[in-house]
């Protein structure tokens, strides 16, 4: 997946608002998305394609109705990229350190 | 009808086959499902398991659909925790797509209910098993391990 359309997306405040919307509320159509919001529905419409193309919106279609989904995929690859590197560094510095420990005690 | 569902995307640099294969084998499976298991003859009808490495099953139910190497549904019923299982059985329907070089897999799993413990407890795991397997088939490590 296109890194640079993800951290497109993800660099409007508009847009992370609507994450945000479904982040508390999975699976809304435009019009549920759209209310209470200063931004016209059409451009609503144009943030939620952004966010779509960069897939971090997915859409199911209910009988009539279009229903919008966070998808945490591309944000979680971002997520292991970077923070998981630390985790795993950390968890390798606790294990050589036990190991070390261990060592130790027993001379 | 209430219902809680999500959906999950992804595109993963492979053949709809090799992406079908590994979510069907039990071998490859257990590269980038912490260790779990899958038990099925893969047809309609036939039975689905999900077993742990120590040997309890954590999910079972039944295969609903199965269109290789593009459709593949399951009923899918938590094992081993009580408040989830009650909840009963939910619906989980893999989609595979070719796009140009990739292949896009799509994850919608539903249970009829609101507010579903089930739905909330998968959705968890789903992004990592799902960065497992694209990291497993696109470089043949995976990248967490649990």
């Amino acid at each position: 997946m296109d890194d640079d359309a993800v951290f497109r997306a993800l660099a409007d405040k508009s847009r992370r608002l609507l994450l945000d919307r479904l982040r508390r509320r999975n699976g809304q159509t435009l019009s549920e998305l759209s209310e209470g919001l200063a931004m016209t529905r059409q451009a609503v419409t144009k943030h939620l394609a952004i966010l779509e193309q960069a897939n971090l919106v997915a859409t199911l279609r209910q009988g009539r109705e279009k229903l919008h989904f966070i998808n945490p995929v591309p944000i979680n690859e971002i997520a292991e990229r970077w923070i998981g590197k630390f985790d795993r560094a950390r968890l390798g510095a606790l294990s050589d350190l036990k190991t070390a420990l261990e060592s130790k005690s027993r001379k | 009808m209430a219902q809680s569902s999500f959906i999950y995307v992804t595109y993963i640099k492979t053949s709809p086959d090799e992406l079908w294969t590994a979510l069907t084998s039990p071998e490859f499976t257990q590269k980038y499902w912490f260790g779990i298991r899958q038990e099925s003859e893969w047809k309609p009808g036939a039975s689905w398991k999900m077993i742990f490495a120590d040997g309890r099953v954590a999910d079972a139910g039944e295969v609903l659909e199965c269109n290789p190497p593009k459709r593949l549904v399951l009923k899918w019923q938590n094992q081993f925790k009580p408040e989830l299982k009650e909840e009963g059985y939910s619906r989980c329907v893999f989609e595979i797509e070719p796009q140009n070089d990739v292949t896009k897999l799509s994850i919608t799993h539903t249970l009829d209910k609101e507010n579903s413990k089930f739905i909330q407890a998968v959705s968890q795991g789903w992004p990592t098993i799902l960065s497992n397997l694209k990291s497993l088939i696109e470089t043949g490590k995976t990248i967490i391990q649990r």
